[in-house]
C-alpha cells in the first residue's frame, strides 16, 4: 500500500516537472486573441452590438463576457468565423442582428444642413467633411453605413441610401432549386410566428 | 416577348436517378429468375414483401420529416434497397425478420441519416448484418438447389413457411433446409478434409456449388448490362473481383488442399452480386476513380479474409460496411491532379 | 491520337480529361449562306462591352455621328473604345436593358440611324503592315475597339502585349466552336477565310510567333477546306490547319492549347506564361479590317437558331442592333419558343426579354423549345455518383465543391480549386440529380470576391477609426498640456504687483486698461470707429439688401398678423 502511494506521488512529481518545463520551454508567443477577433469584425464601429466600437466588442468576446452573435453588419458569416476561431458552437444571430439590411451609405441633404458639426463628431471613421457653419458632406466611399450620424443631427437632414445594384456589383444568388437544409424547410411553428410578431 | 429565366446548361439532361435505379432493377431480373428457378418461390415472396415494406416505411418517415414524398419515392432507391436485401437473404426467412431488416435499412440507416445521398452505410448490407447477427439460425437455413432437393416446396407451401404456418405436413425443418456451399466448405475444411475430397460431393458443380454458380452467372450478366449502360463504372467490380481472386489464388497456390481455388470464391455466396450491385452503390462508395479501385480491392480482400479465417461463411456484407467507413478517407487521399497544377500541389 | 494536319501528315494531338459528346445541332443554322441584317432604327451601344473599365462617352445627346466614329473612349489600360455602327444622331446616353444574367440595365449610347450609313474619315490603310512597329499595330488595334469575339471580350491589344520578357512561340487560332448550335465561326471560316488568314498574318508578325496552329473541330469539313486553301493561298508556311476531334469543351482556351500543343496553362497563369497566345477566328478577321483598312469593330456574325425561330440562320449584324430586330428578320418566333438564350446552351444565359442589344461578344441567340431546353425539375439530393468528376475538363471534384459551396464554407471550396472552374457546364449536364452545380460555383466565386472586398474595406475603416481615435487623443492631450501650462503660469503671476487679488479679475482689469488706453490714443489722433464710414460700393449694396430683407421680413409678419 505504501509503495503504491509513493510510486504514484513520484510519478505525479516527475510529470508535473516535465509539464512545467515544457510550458516554459515550448511557449509560443501568439497574437493576443482580441486582435484576431477584431480582424474578423467588419469595422463599422456602429455600436449595434452594444459596445462602443468593434475593438471593445472584440475584447469583450476575448474575455468571454459576451456572446458572438451580436454583430449586425457582420451577420452570419462573421458569427461563424468567430465560432470557428474560438472553437465555440455557432449561435443563431440575435433578433436585431439578424435583420438583413441592404448595404447603404449616408447622404446629407444640403438644403437642410445647418453646419452644426454634430454628425462629424459622431462619425467613427471621419467620413464626413465639413466645419462649423460650413456645408457638411459624406464621403460615400469611406462611409461604412453604421448609421451613428443619424441620431445627432438636429434637423434630421441625413438619411441612408441603399447602394444601387448595377451589373458591376451584382452577385449570383444562392441557387434555390435545391433541397434546403431542414431548418429553412420546416413550416413555422406557432412559437416562431409569435416570436416574429 | 417575355420569357422565363432558367439557368445554364440549357440542355436536355440525359441522366436521372430514376433511370439508373430502373436499370439496376432490370439487371437484377435474370439473377432473380435463376434464384427462383433453383430455390423456389421464397425469393419472389420476399421481394414483394420487402418492396412493400420499404416503400411504406419511406413514405411514413418522410411524412414525419415533413419532406415531399412523391419525388423521394419515385427515385426508386428504396425499391432497389428492398430488392437487394431480398436477394441476399435465405428464401425461407420468416416474414417478420425480413420486416425488421427492411425497417432498419430504410428508417435507421437511410432516413435517419438524412435520406438519399446522406447515408454513410449501405442500407441493405447494414440490415443484412443486423438480422444475421441477431437471428443466426434463421439466417443460415438455406435451401438446397432444385436438382438436389428431394422435396421442393410449391408456392403456397413456401408462403406458409414464410408467414409462420410452419413446415408442411410430412416434412421436417432439417429435411428442407441445407447449408450453402460456402458453409459446407468451411465446416468440412474445419474437419480437416481436403479440397479434392470435399469436391467429390454431389453438391459441387463446375466451379461453385450446384445451382449457385448459375445464379452467379446470371447476376454477372446483369452486371455487364449495367456496365454497358454506364450505370456503374468498371473500377469497383473489377477491383473487387480482382481482390477476391488474387487473394484466393495466392493462398490456393500456397496450399491447394487447404484453400479453395479462386473461381470458387468468385461464384459462391454474394461475391458477384456484391461486386456489381452492392459495392457499386454510389452513395456509400468511394467516388474518385483511383479511390474506387482501392475501395473495391479492399472489399475483395476483406471478404476473402473473413471467409477463410473469420466467424461467418459469407462476408461481403461485413467487408462492404467496413469499407463504407473508410470511403471518405480514401476519397481525400486519391484526389486527381487538377489541370494546370503540379502533382505536388497539395490538398 | 493522330489526326490529319496540313503540314505534317500525322500530327500528335493530346487529350484533356472529361468533356462530353453533345448532339451539335449545327445543321439548323449552317445550311445557307450568311445574310446581312437590316440596319435597325435605333442602335443601342453599351459602354461596357468588354472586360475591364467601361468606356467614357465622347459625344453628347443631339450630336451627329458618322459610321465608325469613336463615340466612347477607352479608360485605362484594360479597356476598349466604342464606335458608332452607323451614322445618325445620338438621342440618349442613359441606362438601357442589356444582355446580362442580372437583367439589370447599364449605361448605353443610343443612336437613331439616318439610313445613310455614312462612313467617318478612317485612318489610312496599312497594306504593308510588316513595316509597322508592334506599338503602332497595337495602338491601331486598341483604337479599333477590338475585343475577344469568342465570348470573353477581353481587350485584344492587351492580350497581344504580354510584355517584353515573354517570348511567344505559338499563336493558336480558335476555330473549334465546340458549343452546340453556334455556327457563326464556321460560316466565317467558310465564307471569309481570306479575311481570317490576313488577320493571322498580322497577328503572327505582331507577336513574332514561330508558328500558328488553327484548331477546327472535325464536324466542320467545309471550314477546314476553306481555311486550308486560304492558308496555302496566302503562303503562310508556318501556319497549319489542324482538325481536332469534336468534343465539348475543346474550344475552351486552355483545353485547345492542351489538345494542340500538349502544354497545360498553369492554374494561376495565362497562356502567355507557356509562350502561347490564343485568339478567336472572328477576332483575327477584325484585326485584319482594323490594320489593313483602318475600320473599327462595328459588326459581327451572329447565329440565330433553335426550334423557337422560324428561319434559323447566320446574319452579319451591326453592333448595337436590338435582338428583337434580328429575330424578326429571321422570321420571328415559332410557336415552340419557350426560352431565349444569349450565347450557347451550355454557357449562355437566359434573357427575360429580347429588347437587348447585340454586343461585340454576342455570338448566338438561341430560341429554345421546351424539348430542347426542358425544365430539369427540382434538384434531388446528390447521390455521390461521381459522374461530374468524370466529365470535368479541368479534373476538378465538382461534388466536393458542391457540398462546400452549399454549406457556404468558402475556405474549403477554394481548397478544392474553385477558381480553376471554367463554368463549362459539363458537370451540371451529367448530374443525375439535376443539381444546378455551376450556379453553386458562380455563387461561391462571387461570395469569395465579395468577402475579399469587404475585408479590405473593413481594414481600411479600421485604420481610419484608429487614426481618428489617435487624433482625438492627441487633441485631448494638447488641451491638457495647455491647461497645465496656464495653471502653472497663473501660479507664478501673483508675484507681479497684483498680489492678493483674484488672477482672473486682474487679467480682465489689465485688458480693460489696455483697451481704454488705445481708445484714448485713437481719439487723440482723430480716427473714428471705422465700420460705418468710407464704405465701398459692394458693402453699401450689401447693407441695402440686408435692410430690404429685414423690411420684407417685418412686412409680411405685420400683414400676417390677424387679430
Amino acid at each position: 500500500m505504501l509503495t503504491a502511494v509513493i510510486a504514484i506521488s513520484a510519478l505525479a512529481l516527475v510529470f508535473g516537472l516535465l509539464l512545467g518545463y515544457a510550458s516554459i520551454h515550448f511557449r509560443v508567443e501568439g497574437d493576443p486573441i482580441a486582435d484576431k477577433i477584431d480582424a474578423l469584425l467588419p469595422q463599422s464601429q456602429c455600436g449595434q452590438c452594444g459596445y462602443p466600437g468593434c475593438r471593445p466588442y472584440a475584447e469583450a468576446i476575448a474575455e468571454g463576457s459576451t456572446e458572438i452573435n451580436l454583430c449586425a453588419p457582420g451577420g452570419e458569416g462573421t458569427m461563424l468565423a468567430l465560432a470557428d476561431l474560438l472553437g465555440r458552437d455557432p449561435v443563431p444571430l440575435d433578433a436585431e442582428a439578424a435583420e438583413e439590411k441592404p448595404p447603404a451609405v449616408a447622404i446629407i441633404d444640403e438644403q437642410q444642413c445647418i453646419g452644426c458639426t454634430l454628425c462629424i463628431q459622431a462619425c467613427p471613421v471621419d467620413a464626413i467633411v465639413g466645419a462649423a457653419k460650413q456645408m457638411h458632406t459624406v464621403i460615400a466611399s469611406e462611409c461604412t453605413g453604421c448609421e451613428l450620424c443619424l441620431p445627432p443631427c438636429p434637423v434630421e437632414c441625413i438619411h441612408m441610401q441603399p447602394i444601387e445594384v448595377k451589373p458591376e456589383n451584382w452577385k449570383w444568388p444562392f441557387p434555390v432549386n435545391a433541397p434546403q437544409p431542414v431548418a429553412e424547410q420546416l413550416p413555422k411553428t406557432d412559437q416562431d410566428e409569435a416570436k416574429a410578431a | 416577348m417575355h420569357f422565363s429565366v432558367t439557368h445554364s446548361p440549357h440542355t436536355d439532361r440525359p441522366n436521372s436517378v430514376t433511370r439508373s435505379m430502373l436499370w439496376v432493377i432490370l439487371a437484377l431480373v435474370p439473377g432473380s429468375i435463376a434464384l427462383t428457378w433453383y430455390f423456389g418461390w421464397g425469393v419472389v415472396i420476399h421481394m414483394v414483401l420487402a418492396s412493400v415494406a420499404a416503400i411504406a416505411a419511406e413514405a411514413f418517415v418522410l411524412k414525419l420529416r415533413k419532406r415531399p414524398i412523391r419525388p423521394a419515392i419515385s427515385d426508386l432507391s428504396a425499391l432497389v434497397t428492398a430488392l437487394l436485401f431480398a436477394v441476399a437473404i435465405p428464401p425461407l426467412l420468416p416474414w417478420w425478420i425480413t420486416l425488421i431488416g427492411i425497417l432498419f435499412a430504410i428508417i435507421v440507416v437511410k432516413q435517419l441519416y438524412g435520406g438519399l445521398g446522406y447515408n454513410p452505410f449501405n442500407p441493405a448490407m447494414a440490415a443484412y448484418v443486423l438480422v444475421l447477427v441477431s437471428y443466426p439460425v434463421d439466417m443460415t437455413s438455406w435451401l438446397a438447389p432444385r436438382m438436389l432437393d428431394p422435396h421442393p416446396l410449391d408456392f403456397l407451401q413456401t408462403l406458409g413457411v414464410i408467414f409462420g404456418q410452419g413446415v408442411p405436413a410430412g416434412m421436417t425443418w432439417d429435411a428442407i433446409t441445407s447449408a450453402t456451399p460456402l458453409d459446407v466448405m468451411r465446416t468440412q475444411l474445419d474437419l480437416n478434409l481436403m479440397i479434392s475430397e470435399i469436391r467429390q460431393s454431389p453438391l459441387w458443380g463446375d466451379f461453385g456449388g450446384l445451382g449457385w454458380e448459375w445464379v452467379g452467372n446470371w447476376f454477372l450478366l446483369g452486371g455487364l448490362v449495367l456496365l454497358y449502360k454506364r450505370v456503374i463504372t468498371w473500377q469497383i467490380p473489377v477491383a473487387m473481383l480482382g481482390g477476391v481472386l488474387v487473394m484466393a489464388m495466392l493462398f490456393h497456390f500456397l496450399d491447394q488442399e487447404a484453400y479453395p481455388f479462386g473461381l470458387f470464391h468468385v461464384f459462391s455466396g454474394g461475391t458477384i452480386l456484391g461486386a456489381f450491385f452492392i459495392a457499386t452503390d454510389p452513395v456509400t462508395a468511394s467516388t474518385t476513380p483511383r479511390g474506387q479501385l482501392i475501395y473495391g480491392a479492399a472489399i475483395g480482400a476483406i471478404t476473402y479474409i473473413i471467409r477463410t479465417w473469420g466467424g461467418y461463411p459469407d462476408a461481403v456484407a461485413f467487408a462492404v460496411l467496413l469499407m463504407n467507413l473508410a470511403a471518405p478517407t480514401i476519397d481525400y487521399y486519391t484526389q486527381p491532379r487538377v489541370f494546370g497544377h503540379q502533382e505536388s500541389d497539395g490538398d | 491520337m493522330h489526326y490529319p494536319s496540313t503540314r505534317e501528315k500525322q500530327r500528335r494531338l493530346h487529350r484533356f480529361h472529361g468533356g462530353l459528346h453533345l448532339p451539335d445541332n449545327k445543321q439548323l443554322s449552317n445550311g445557307q449562306p450568311v445574310g446581312q441584317a437590316a440596319l435597325p432604327e435605333r442602335l443601342v451601344l453599351p459602354l461596357n462591352q468588354h472586360i475591364g473599365t467601361p468606356a467614357k462617352p465622347l459625344v453628347k445627346t443631339g450630336e451627329q455621328v458618322l459610321k465608325g466614329q469613336m463615340i466612347a473612349a477607352a479608360q485605362g489600360p484594360v479597356s476598349a473604345p466604342v464606335h458608332a455602327s452607323s451614322s445618325g444622331i445620338v438621342i440618349d446616353i442613359a441606362d438601357h436593358p442589356i444582355a446580362h444574367p442580372s437583367g439589370l440595365p447599364a449605361p448605353c449610347i443610343v443612336i437613331e440611324t439616318d439610313g445613310q450609313d455614312q462612313w467617318t474619315a478612317l485612318p489610312e490603310a496599312w497594306l504593308e503592315f510588316e513595316h509597322k512597329t508592334a506599338e503602332e499595330l497595337l495602338q491601331r488595334i486598341r483604337d479599333a475597339g477590338i475585343v475577344g469575339m469568342g465570348g470573353a471580350a477581353f481587350p485584344t491589344s492587351v492580350k497581344l502585349n504580354p510584355g517584353p520578357d515573354r517570348k511567344i512561340e505559338t499563336l493558336v487560332i480558335n476555330g473549334a466552336e465546340c458549343e452546340p448550335y453556334i455556327t457563326c465561326d464556321d460560316m466565317l471560316m467558310r465564307e471569309q477565310a481570306e479575311r481570317v488568314t490576313a488577320g493571322i498574318a498580322i497577328l503572327c508578325h505582331l507577336l513574332g510567333a514561330d508558328e500558328c496552329l488553327i484548331g477546327i473541330e472535325d464536324n466542320k469539313p467545309e471550314a477546314i477546306q476553306a481555311m486550308t486553301r486560304a492558308v496555302a493561298g496566302r503562303g503562310l508556311t508556318q501556319t497549319e490547319v489542324i482538325t481536332i476531334p469534336t468534343r465539348y469543351p475543346s474550344g475552351g482556351e486552355k483545353q485547345l492549347i492542351r489538345i494542340l500543343t500538349g502544354k497545360e496553362v498553369p492554374s494561376s497563369g495565362i497562356p502567355a506564361h507557356v509562350g502561347i497566345v490564343c485568339h478567336n477566328v472572328g477576332t483575327a478577321a477584325a484585326v485584319a479590317d482594323a490594320v489593313l483598312q483602318g475600320k473599327p469593330l462595328i459588326s459581327r456574325l451572329v447565329t440565330l437558331t433553335g426550334e423557337g425561330i422560324e428561319r434559323p440562320c447566320n446574319l452579319e449584324v451591326a453592333i448595337g442592333t436590338p435582338a428583337s430586330e434580328l429575330i424578326r428578320q429571321a422570321g420571328g418566333y415559332s410557336d415552340q419558343a419557350s426560352h431565349l438564350i444569349f450565347g450557347g446552351p451550355m454557357m449562355g444565359f437566359a434573357l427575360p426579354q429580347d429588347s437587348v442589344p447585340i454586343t461585340k461578344a454576342a455570338n448566338c441567340l438561341l430560341a429554345a423549345s421546351e424539348r430542347e431546353d426542358p425544365d430539369p425539375g427540382p434538384a434531388m439530393p446528390c447521390i455521390r455518383c461521381g459522374r461530374c468528376a468524370d466529365a470535368c475538363p479541368v479534373t476538378l471534384l465538382p461534388q466536393q465543391m458542391y457540398w462546400y459551396a452549399r454549406a457556404k464554407d468558402l475556405e474549403k471550396v477554394q481548397e478544392y480549386n474553385l477558381f480553376d472552374c471554367i463554368e463549362c457546364g459539363c458537370c451540371s449536364h451529367v448530374c443525375p440529380s439535376h443539381i444546378p452545380l455551376v450556379q453553386y460555383y458562380r455563387y461561391a466565386k462571387n461570395e469569395c470576391w465579395d468577402q475579399e472586398r469587404e475585408r479590405q474595406k473593413a481594414e481600411h475603416a479600421r485604420q481610419r477609426h484608429e487614426a481618428r481615435t489617435a487624433r482625438l487623443a492627441r487633441i485631448e492631450a494638447e488641451k491638457q498640456a495647455r491647461l497645465k501650462k496656464k495653471k502653472a503660469a497663473l501660479k507664478k503671476k501673483p508675484a507681479a504687483g497684483t498680489a492678493g487679488k483674484d488672477p482672473k479679475k486682474a487679467a480682465i482689469e489689465a485688458a480693460m486698461q489696455r483697451a481704454a488706453k488705445k481708445k484714448a490714443k485713437l481719439a487723440a489722433e482723430g480716427v473714428e470707429p471705422a465700420n460705418t464710414s468710407d464704405l465701398n460700393a459692394t458693402q453699401k449694396g450689401q447693407i441695402e439688401r440686408a435692410d430690404a430683407r429685414r423690411a420684407e421680413k417685418t412686412g409680411p409678419e405685420q400683414t400676417s398678423e390677424t387679430p
